[in-house]
C-alpha cells in the first residue's frame, strides 16, 4: 500500500488524521462521520415518529415494511421526486443560499466533535470555540430563509428565531466558560478549550465535570441543556416553526429536496450540541467510571456492551419476527425482518472479536451517550407544551443568564478557595499587627 | 504541520474580502449588502488564522458573524425596504471622493515599495497551540487596565442603550 495510507497506520500514531496531516485520513473519517451522522438522521426520524406515536398511545408508521422500519427511506424517494417550488417574489439566490449555510455550519462542527482520542477529524487548539461559532452561522441560514420566501409566516418565524439563538447563545456560552475553567484546575493550571483535551482533562480529575463541585457543574450541566434545546429550535422552545400559528415558521414557503435539508440541518445540529454537552460534562468518549473501577476485568466487562447491545436489539428483532402476522401477504416483510435481525446479530459477533470491541469501545460510549440525548429530545417534544414567546425571552434573560453568570463567579471562587483562604488569613494576620 | 499553499489561499481570501466589500457598497438590497459584509469578515477570520491567531479568528467569527451581523439583518428585516430601493446610492461629491482615493493609493503605493523597511519582519513568537493562553495572560496581565476600561465603556454604553431605549425608567 502507498505510504500515504499506511503512515497513520502505524502503533505509534496516537494523534488525530488532522493533527498527523494525512489528509488521506482525514478525508475517510469526513466521509465516515457524514454518512454516519446522515444515517442517524434517517434512523431518528423513524424513532422520533414511533416513540412519540407510543407516547400518545398510536401505532405510528405501520405501513411501510414491518413496523414502519422504511418509512424513512419511503419518505425521501417522495421527497426527492417532488416538484421543487421557489415563490414569485422571492430572492432566489438567497432563498437557495439558505438550507446550503444551514447544512455547512452545522456539518463544519463535525470537524472536532472528539468520537474517541484518535477517533476525530483533527483537534484544533480552539475546539470548543470553533464549534460555538460555527454552529452560530446556523441562524443566519434561518434568517435567509425566512426573508427571502418573501411571505408573512416565514418573516416571523425568522425574526423569532434570531431573537431567540442570540438570546439563548450568552447563556450557553457562560455554562461551556464554566466548564472550561475546570479544566484549568491542574498542576500547571492552564486550561483548554481542545475538544480532545477537555476529555482528557475529565480523566485526570477523576471526574467527569457534570460531578464536579456538586451542584455547580451540574447547574452549569442543566443551563447548557436548557439553552441547547432553544438553540435548535426544538419543543418546548419550537417557535420559529410553531405550527399552531406560523404554519411551519421559516420554512413554509420550501418543499421537496430544499426542506429536508432543513430537516437534515435540525436533526445534525440536535446531534452536534449534544455532543458538546457530552464532551464538556459527561466524560465524552469515557465508559463509565473509568477510574473508579479500572483494572483488566472490568476493561473486559465493558467491553462486552457493544457487542451485547447489538446482540440484543438482533434479539428484538427476531422476537418480532416471530410475531409478524403468518397471513402469506407479510411473507416479504417477514422474511426482511429476520434478515435485519441476522444482520444486526452478525455485527453484534464481530463486535466480540477483542481486537475490534477495543477499537470501537469509545466511539461506542460516545454514540451511547448521544442516543440518550436523542431520547430526551423526543421525550421533551412529546411531554412539555410549546413556551410563549415572552415567557422565552424572561426564561433566557431573567434565570438562565443570571444563573450562568452565579454559576460561573461560584465556580471561580471554588476553584481558588485555598488561595483566597490565604488571602484572606494573610490579611487578617497583617491586621493583627497594626 | 506545515501550512500548505499559503500564498494562494492568502490570495484568495483577501481577494474574496475586497470583492465582497465592494458588493456591500454596490448592492442596492441591504440585505444582500448585510450577506456580502458577512462574507467578508469570515475571510478576515481566515486571514487571522493565517497569522496563526486562531483565538482571534474564532472570536471574530463569534461577535462578527453569529452575533453582530444578526442583529444587523434582524434590523433589516424590520425596515422598509421599498423606500431604500427607490433611493440614491451614490452622492456627487467628486472633489473629496478624488482626494481620499489618491490620500489612500499614494499610501499603499509607498508601503509596497517602502514596506519592507518600515515594518519588521514577524516572527512567530510563541506557537499557534499557545495562542490562547498567551491572549489571556495580556489581556489579564500586561493590558489589565486598557482591558477594563473597555469593558467600562461597554457597560455604559449598555447602560446608555437601555435608558435611550425604554421611554419610562
Amino acid at each position: 500500500m502507498p505510504d500515504f495510507i499506511t503512515n497513520y497506520l502505524d502503533k505509534n500514531v496516537q494523534v488525530t488524521p488532522g493533527q498527523y496531516g494525512s489528509p488521506f485520513w482525514a478525508l475517510v473519517y469526513i466521509l465516515a462521520v457524514f454518512a454516519g451522522v446522515s444515517l442517524a438522521v434517517v434512523c431518528m426520524n423513524w424513532l422520533e415518529r414511533k416513540i412519540l406515536a407510543h407516547m400518545q398511545v398510536r401505532l405510528g408508521p405501520m405501513r411501510v415494511g414491518p413496523h414502519g422500519l422504511l418509512q424513512p427511506i419511503a419518505d425521501a424517494i417522495k421527497l426527492i421526486l417532488k416538484e421543487d417550488i421557489i415563490p414569485e417574489g422571492a430572492d432566489k439566490f438567497v432563498f437557495w443560499l439558505a438550507p446550503m449555510i444551514i447544512l455547512l455550519a452545522v456539518f463544519s462542527v463535525y470537524t472536532v466533535i472528539p468520537f474517541g482520542p484518535t477517533h476525530a477529524i483533527t483537534d484544533m487548539n480552539i475546539g470548543i470555540l470553533f464549534m460555538l461559532g460555527v454552529s452560530s452561522l446556523g441562524v443566519l441560514g434561518i434568517v435567509m430563509a425566512g426573508w427571502a420566501s418573501n411571505s408573512h409566516y416565514p418573516l416571523i418565524g425568522a425574526l423569532r428565531s434570531s431573537a431567540q439563538m442570540v438570546s439563548y447563545e450568552v447563556a450557553m456560552g457562560l455554562a461551556v466558560i464554566s466548564a472550561i475553567l475546570m479544566t484549568s484546575l491542574n498542576a500547571e493550571g492552564t486550561g483548554t478549550l481542545s475538544m480532545i483535551g477537555i476529555v482528557k482533562a475529565q480523566y485526570d480529575q477523576h471526574v467527569w465535570f457534570v460531578f464536579k463541585f456538586f451542584p455547580l457543574g451540574l447547574i452549569a450541566f442543566f443551563i447548557f441543556a436548557v439553552a441547547m434545546v432553544a438553540e435548535t429550535n426544538r419543543a418546548p422552545f419550537d417557535l420559529p416553526e410553531a405550527e399552531s400559528e406560523l404554519t411551519a415558521g421559516f420554512h413554509t414557503e420550501y418543499s421537496g429536496l430544499r426542506w429536508s435539508l432543513f430537516m437534515l440541518g435540525e436533526y445534525a445540529a440536535m446531534i452536534a450540541v449534544s455532543s458538546i454537552a457530552i464532551t464538556l460534562w459527561l466524560g465524552g468518549w469515557m465508559r463509565p467510571f473509568p477510574n473508579l473501577l479500572s483494572g483488566p476485568t472490568w476493561d473486559m466487562g465493558f467491553s462486552f456492551f457493544p457487542a451485547l447491545t447489538f446482540l440484543g436489539l438482533a434479539g428484538l428483532t427476531f422476537y418480532s419476527t416471530l410475531r409478524m402476522p403468518k397471513h402469506s401477504f407479510f411473507r416479504v416483510q417477514t422474511i426482511g425482518l429476520g434478515a435485519f435481525g441476522a444482520v444486526l446479530a452478525l455485527i453484534g459477533l464481530i463486535l466480540l472479536v477483542p481486537q475490534v470491541s477495543a477499537r470501537i469501545q469509545d466511539i461506542y460510549w460516545f454514540i451511547f451517550k448521544i442516543a440518550i440525548f436523542m431520547y430526551l429530545y423526543i421525550w421533551y417534544r412529546g411531554t412539555f407544551p410549546r413556551y410563549r414567546f415572552d415567557q422565552l425571552m424572561k426564561v433566557g434573560w431573567k434565570i438562565l443568564l443570571p444563573m450562568g453568570i452565579g454559576v460561573l463567579m461560584l465556580t471561580g471562587v471554588v476553584a481558588l478557595r485555598s488561595e483566597l483562604w490565604d488571602f484572606v488569613h494573610e490579611a487578617v494576620r497583617r491586621l493583627g499587627h497594626v | 504541520m506545515e501550512p500548505v499553499a499559503t500564498t494562494f489561499f492568502f490570495y484568495l481570501l483577501s481577494g474574496l474580502a475586497i470583492l465582497s466589500g465592494v458588493l456591500v457598497i454596490t448592492r442596492k438590497n441591504p440585505v444582500h449588502s448585510a450577506l456580502a459584509l458577512i462574507l467578508t469578515l469570515l475571510c478576515l477570520a481566515g486571514l487571522y488564522l493565517m497569522l496563526y491567531a486562531p483565538f482571534v479568528a474564532g472570536v471574530q467569527i463569534i461577535l462578527y458573524v453569529g452575533g453582530i451581523m444578526v442583529l444587523f439583518l434582524f434590523v433589516i428585516m424590520l425596515v422598509n425596504l421599498e423606500r431604500s430601493q427607490k433611493e440614491k446610492q451614490f452622492n456627487r461629491q467628486w472633489v473629496a471622493g478624488i482626494l481620499a482615493a489618491v490620500a489612500l493609493g499614494g499610501l499603499l503605493v509607498a508601503i509596497y515599495t517602502k514596506g519592507s523597511a518600515l515594518f519588521v519582519r514577524p516572527e512567530l513568537l510563541f506557537p499557534e497551540a499557545e495562542n490562547t493562553q498567551q491572549v489571556g495572560q495580556m489581556l489579564y496581565g500586561n493590558y489589565m487596565l486598557p482591558f477594563e476600561i473597555a469593558s467600562l465603556l461597554l457597560l455604559v454604553a449598555i447602560i446608555g442603550a437601555v435608558v435611550m431605549a425604554k421611554k419610562r425608567i
